[in-house]
């Protein structure tokens, strides 16, 4: 049987078939529907983690105990998780270890652009970049049986394209794997030096046979076609370049990158001579071949910036390009995304912006506060950066207002640790806890503050409150986000404090409560003095068009937040009604 | 099909375009198709520019359809389907419904919204069609539908029997809408 599915269906549904038990993830674009459908498979243990360290961790445990495991996180979550990744390196497995690393060339939704290839081999351990769903699926069963046979954790690495394209494939059944026995084995999973001193010399010997596995890997395979171009290529970059190229050439298609397939890579140079390499994003395997003295044209005429795509492999090897229309495209204006009508996060950066200074946001759905006409926010780096860079900016700018706003889900990720931080050395910095109880921007979902675990069932929820109080704030303030005057006292009593103080704006996600019927707003055009204050909070659903300000009756869900910056009382329920 | 049919889906994020996808994912595979697809999830659907890729036939290699290589584009809203006609073959056909949604940079009064979209098409040689599809879905007694109407013109100039798009409505959307559905696309249909 054949479905259609996503490259991340397809990584869940692999895991099904391979017979993981156990599954972790902390959500990421694009990496988030591998650990959502895998939560459908009432035979995999599943769980969002707090983070993807902690994801990590608890998979680790569960492949001490002998359980076949997956983890799945975004390229720059493989940052947040790299300390028992590469440790597991030395250690190896009991049952399989595959973790998914969702890259993002091009930055979709992404803060950089960073080729976790490189980390394969830097934490030396194996390599799979799959071209399509049907291979995805295929990898994570493959990559666990190397895992168990060679004693290693496996990288699995996709793309945004590769994550979120559907293809055809093939289902098979679940494969019952029993439990690996668990024995005590302190030199193997107890890392003092002196344990991890004997393990070292392994891990080059298995590195060895690695490459010479990768040789006879099925997966790294030779597809005969024209003589007009060779072409090595690996993960997206073969669907362009059989896109673009066809027939007319002959590839060497690398599954198993590393360690690097070196005889195959030879033997295919050795015979075809002039060979290109279409490889996205960096010379990753470019680096690798030129060390083993061999020579291919890749990043001297392939951008290593951005996605490849199949017209660039047009242009760069045949010199055409397709035919198009001419339309006049000019003054077009972008489509940014933006904070939803009835955002709670829109009131709270309206008064941020009225009373803070430097504003440092975090990653997530806030992060749109700084879209015009919000503005809000000078600082943006990773999650949690948040509190510490306040505090930095505290340090050096001791007269200034510093607010920094953080998500939910984001406090809980790493912004704990940030926060005790800041009580432990005393910054005035203002933290406003963004609590929509939901991880919004990845698609909603749950997490330790919304009440809920990856299946929707109840789990004991966080108490904010308490954990701010107990990493050190006495100055705490939890207010209703819609409500605008209450919030901006909180924060002009929060800065006047002169410490640390923490605001927690709390109101569920305007996407999740929408079984809350709320009465639209419109606006009596006797009473509006067409100031434009409302279109100041940046609401899609108020437009100022043809002279007069109107509010979009089927968007507006009457949060009330542009009711409160009117000073003429112009809004009014939609109908007339006060 | 030696040669795969490409179709876009573009709009705004939120306003139905991933459902009909989906359906026509359905149908090309209960043609027998190989059919691939693809779709950019995360920042992009709060109210962003959001854009389906789709393409069917008896082998397909690419997920992406490059410009100048969409046989059919199908625009959910007026300035989207200026913002990715140069996707459009030369002598394909977009589908344009008449709906216009502000972004913010026209909200905040920073943009304008161009108000000669389809004397740009036309001047470009476009084929286009122009469709009302909100007022459609409206008669259809389903105002939300308009993306299964814009579905049903689409529809119309594949090489797929309606059956076939029919079953695939019913088994990609819920079943308590299964006869607004239905009634929706035949509006498109017919158009």
């Amino acid at each position: 049987m054949r479905k259609l599915l996503t490259g991340n269906e397809a990584i869940a549904r692999g895991a099904y078939e391979a017979g993981v038990r156990v599954a972790c993830a902390y959500p990421g674009t694009p990496s988030t529907e591998i650990l959502e459908n895998i939560a459908q498979y009432s035979e995999i243990d599943s769980q969002w983690s707090t983070n993807e360290k902690v994801s990590v961790e608890v998979a680790q445990g569960a492949c001490f105990a002998g359980a076949r495991v997956l983890v799945a996180m975004k390229h720059v979550g493989v940052n947040v998780a790299a300390d028992p990744l590469f440790t597991l390196g030395y250690n190896g497995v009991n049952g399989g270890f595959i973790f998914v690393s969702a890259d993002d060339p091009g930055m979709h939704s992404s803060q950089n652009e960073q080729d976790n290839r490189y980390y394969a081999k830097f934490m030396k351990t194996v390599l799979l970049e799959p071209s399509d769903s049907q291979e995805a699926k295929e990898l994570v069963g493959q990559g666990l049986e190397i895992s168990e046979q060679f004693d290693t954790p496996v990288l699995l690495r996709t793309t945004t394209r590769i994550s979120h394209s559907k293809s055809l494939v093939s289902l098979s059944p679940r494969q019952e794997i029993p439990l690996k026995p668990y024995e005590k084995n302190p030199v193997k999973n107890f890392v003092m030096p002196a344990h991890q001193r004997i393990k070292r010399p392994g891990i080059e010997d298995r590195l060895q046979r690695l490459a010479k596995y990768a040789d006879t890997f099925p997966g790294n395979r030779v597809e005969e076609g024209g003589a007009e171009f060779a072409v090595i290529t690996s993960g997206p970059g073969y669907l362009y370049a059989k896109e673009a190229l066809g027939d007319r050439a002959t590839y060497l298609k690398l599954t198993m990158t590393w360690p690097l397939p070196a005889g195959l890579i030879r033997d295919f140079i050795d015979k075809h001579g002039k060979v290109y390499l279409v490889e996205e994003g960096e010379p990753f395997l470019e680096e690798q071949i030129n060390a083993l003295g061999l020579s291919v044209i890749g990043k001297e005429l392939f951008p290593r910036i951005g996605e490849l795509s199949a017209a660039i492999v047009r242009e760069k090897l045949l010199g055409t390009a397709l035919q198009r229309l001419t339309v006049d495209c000019s003054a077009v204006p972008g489509r940014p995304p933006v904070l939803c009508a009835g955002c709670p996060h829109r009131g709270v950066f309206a008064m941020v912006a009225k009373s803070a200074d430097i504003v440092t946001s975090d990653i997530g759905c806030y992060s749109l506060g700084f879209m015009s006409p919000l503005n809000v926010g000078d600082t943006c780096i990773d999650m949690g950066a948040s509190i510490p860079n306040a505090l930095g900016f505290a340090k050096v700018l001791p007269d200034r207002k510093i607010v920094a706003t953080i998500g939910d889900s984001t406090f809980l990720h790493s912004g704990i640790t940030g926060l005790i931080d800041l009580v432990y050395n005393q910054g005035a910095v203002t933290v406003v806890i963004l609590d929509n109880r939901i991880t919004g921007m990845t698609g909603h979902q749950q997490n330790p503050a919304s009440g809920f675990d990856i299946h929707g069932k109840p789990a004991p929820q966080v108490d904010l409150e308490q954990i701010v109080r107990a990493c050190g704030i006495t100055s705490l303030w939890t207010v209703d986000a819609y409500d605008l005057a209450q919030t901006n006292a909180a924060l002009q009593a929060a800065l006047a404090s002169g410490g640390p103080a923490v605001v927690i704006a709390r109101r569920p996600c305007i996407l999740i409560q929408r079984n809350v019927v709320r009465e639209p707003l419109e606006i009596a055009a006797d009473l509006c003095k067409r100031c434009k204050a409302c279109l100041k909070v940046g609401c899609p659903a108020i437009e100022f068009a043809g002279g007069v300000v109107r509010i979009d009756s089927v968007m507006c869900t009457g949060c009330g937040v542009c009711r409160q910056v009117c000073k003429f009382g112009a809004m009014r329920k939609a109908g007339g009604a006060q | 099909m030696k040669q795969p049919i490409n179709i876009l889906i573009v709009g705004v994020g939120g306003q139905g375009t991933l459902f009909a996808g989906k359906v026509i994912g359905s149908v090309a595979e209960r043609c027998g198709f190989d059919v691939k697809q693809s779709e950019v999830h995360g920042m992009a659907q709060r109210g962003g520019s959001v854009v389906t890729y789709v393409r069917f036939g008896n082998n397909v290699v690419s997920p992406l359809v490059e410009k100048g290589e969409a046989d059919i584009i199908v625009a959910f809203e007026q300035l989207e389907a200026l913002r990715w006609s140069e996707y459009l073959k030369p002598a394909g056909t977009i589908i344009v419904n008449e709906l216009k949604i502000s972004p913010m940079p026209v909200i905040t009064g920073a943009a304008q919204y161009p108000d000669n979209i389809f004397a740009r098409l036309e001047q470009a040689g476009v084929s286009t069609i122009r469709v009302n599809a909100g007022q459609l879905a409206a008669d259809s007694g389903n105002p939300k539908a308009l993306n299964i109407v814009l579905l049903g013109l689409l529809a119309k100039r594949l090489p797929v029997a309606r059956e076939l798009w029919d079953a695939a409505i019913s088994e990609v959307g819920p079943a308590q809408s299964r006869a607004a559905n239905l009634l929706a696309f035949d509006k498109g249909w017919t158009f």
